[in-house]
């Protein structure tokens, strides 16, 4: 979801550098009056929301880490004892836990490698032919992009169904079932997200190349430059920073997957061959009633995707970016 | 722009090339959007066929079974409604708190300004499906669990902070000129901000509106988790659920609610979708 905004960041960082030459813009854009109360009063309704809504269930999640939360305290039947790091102690020291994590770092990773490799190379590939089969390149993609994450996953699960897939028939692999086996099951959600991911990150990218001053090519191309060194000395420090964005969003995207395993695999694979982070918390919570558990799992994802937001920041930081 | 530059000198060159790049093009678009394809050929087969062992591309005889299956499943309508209603109170609602948020932060300079953008940023990054339990908690001390208001706060929460920081690129686009030329003239702050800023800002807002349409039509989790003995609350990803989660799935009920449900957001994208260019595109510039 936030991913345009952090394009936007990028493309405008690359071209404030551009125009080092112009005064600062902290003295020609900046808000200059006060305003006394009135920006509070326009951010009353933003923070009251944010507060109940955001804040206060994050508060909630790392304390329910630290308590004793099961059916018995969610009934009111026995009231909630704290329980210090208990829940972290049970969960770090199950083997389970540390499979599901590998298994989400190693999925994230692979889908965010696919997603970036596939809309890399297809926005590239747009820039290079006409109108129309940009077009109908485009709008296929726009359609991939639009698919919710619920219907894109039961037509890929269909599309690889093991009797009446049309996958299965053209690639002759008989009744293979996709879903049985984990690495399988896994590639498969792997297809999905590439699938409804690559188009935001191919439109964004093609976008960015569009945004290269045509002069500053054919300068490079008098020069002498080959296509390769004016990719390499031109194009790619200029789109460094859409690119850096456009990962880290994706990073952050792929690592809280959850429709997609969750409908895909139905739940998170056979004995939970194919369970991720989150689907792992919310089975622990509502289907085994380990509140505790799953809130100590939720807290893990959240400081992990923390990390990964201050990466983000300094990177922004590091550019001058103003906010 | 550098095609245009570049084309005649290659032109020749490049010819072969070029043709081969369309070709893969071409292709990939129609591997891209085979899914959708199938999904909607599917759900216009005859029962025979979907479930058949040999899979056609094309059907000679189009049905509205599926359709008629879906459609007549308890409450289908109501549940589609309810998407409606809840995808349409977030985006009015988010819009405008997020635009008189955004409006606050890019117009005025006050003391925490930064750090409250860095928390919006942040903010961004939350997990929700890590939120669920509290949320979970928090809407049944409110009374809320199994209302619509249980799907409506919680994802208001979830798109106020990027919808801030995507309209804060609009709002700044808009000329600090024109607000002095406003209180010159003798407008209000509020005049201005609802009679000048509002309608200028507004492809923004619908920009913005797209994704947190989105978001909610699409959400699935605290459908399933929120709304637990009241189905007639329930939302589509509900409904199309009852399809799917069988042992024999019925694949042309699911493929018909998968189409019902994919079509909104479809028309949604293109109808706007030169407000989201222009939208995007307008948030580069900034």
């Amino acid at each position: 979801m936030s991913t345009t905004a952090g394009v936007r960041d990028g493309v405008r960082v690359r071209k404030s550098r551009g125009a080092a030459a112009r005064p600062p813009r902290r003295g020609a854009r900046a808000p200059r009056r006060g305003g006394g109360w009135t920006p509070w009063l326009y951010l009353a309704p933003a923070l009251v929301v944010l507060a109940a809504l955001l804040a206060y269930p994050i508060y909630q999640l790392g304390l329910i880490s630290v308590l004793e939360y099961t059916q018995a305290q969610v009934s009111g039947g026995e009231a909630a004892t704290f329980q210090g790091l208990a829940n972290y102690t049970e969960l770090f020291g199950d083997r389970k836990f540390w499979d599901v994590l590998l298994a989400t770092v190693v999925f994230a990773a692979a889908c965010v490698a696919g997603t970036m490799a596939v809309g890399c190379s297809l926005a590239v590939l747009l820039t290079r032919i006409r109108l129309v089969p940009r077009l109908t390149l485009m709008l296929a993609a726009l359609g991939a992009w639009a698919t919710p994450a619920i219907t894109g996953s039961t037509v890929w699960v269909f599309l690889f169904d093991p009797d009446f897939g049309p996958v299965n028939k053209l690639l002759g692999l008989g009744d293979f079932s996709w879903t049985y086996g984990r690495y399988s099951a896994f590639a498969l959600v792997f297809f999905e997200v590439v699938w409804c991911s690559f188009p935001f990150v191919m439109v964004t990218m093609y976008a960015g190349i569009r945004a290269i001053p045509g002069e500053v090519l054919e300068a490079a191309a008098l020069d002498g430059a080959s296509a390769l060194r004016i990719w390499r000395s031109v194009m790619a420090p200029m789109l460094r920073p859409i690119l850096v964005v456009v990962t880290i969003q994706s990073i952050i995207w792929d690592f809280k997957v959850f429709t997609q395993i969750y409908v895909m695999t139905d739940g998170g694979g056979i004995a939970g061959q194919n369970l991720v982070l989150n689907v792992y918390a919310y089975q622990e919570a509502f289907a085994s009633s380990q509140y505790s558990l799953g809130s100590a799992i939720g807290v893990v994802m959240l400081l992990i995707l923390l990390g990964v937001t201050l990466v983000y920041l300094r990177l922004l930081r590091r550019r001058g970016e103003e906010l | 722009m550098s095609e245009a530059v570049r084309a005649p000198r290659r032109w020749r060159i490049r010819r072969p090339w070029r043709l081969a790049a369309e070709s893969a093009a071409v292709l990939i678009a129609v591997v891209v959007a085979f899914p959708l394809y199938w999904m909607v050929l599917s759900a216009f087969k005859p029962a025979g066929e979907v479930q058949s062992d040999e899979p056609r591309p094309w059907t000679l005889e189009p049905s509205l079974d599926s359709f008629r299956r879906v459609f007549e499943q308890q409450d289908f309508g109501r549940y589609f409604l309810n998407s409606l209603l809840v995808a349409s109170a977030v985006v009015v609602a988010s819009a405008l708190i997020a635009f008189l948020a955004a409006t606050a932060v890019t117009r005025f300079r006050f003391k925490f300004r930064t750090t409250l953008l860095i928390m919006f940023l942040a903010a961004q990054m939350v997990p929700i499906e890590a939120l669920t339990i509290p949320m979970f908690f928090l809407m049944r001390d409110f009374n809320a669990l199994n209302t619509l208001y249980s799907l409506i706060l919680p994802h208001i929460a979830f798109s106020l902070p990027f919808a801030i920081w995507m309209l804060r690129g609009f709002v700044k686009a808009v000329p600090e000129a024109l607000e002095e030329q406003a209180f010159i003239d003798g407008a209000s702050r509020t005049r201005f901000l609802w009679q000048i800023l509002f309608p200028l800002v507004f492809p923004g807002l619908v920009a913005t509106s797209v994704f947190s349409f989105i978001s909610t039509w699409n959400d699935f989790l605290f459908a399933k988790s929120f709304i637990i003995s009241a189905t007639e609350n329930s939302t589509l990803p509900m409904a199309l659920l009852v399809f799917f989660d069988t042992e024999t799935p019925d694949w042309g009920g699911v493929m018909a609610a998968s189409t019902v449900m994919t079509i909104p957001v479809l028309i949604f994208f293109v109808a706007v979708q030169r407000h989201l260019v222009s939208g995007i595109g307008g948030a580069m510039k900034d």
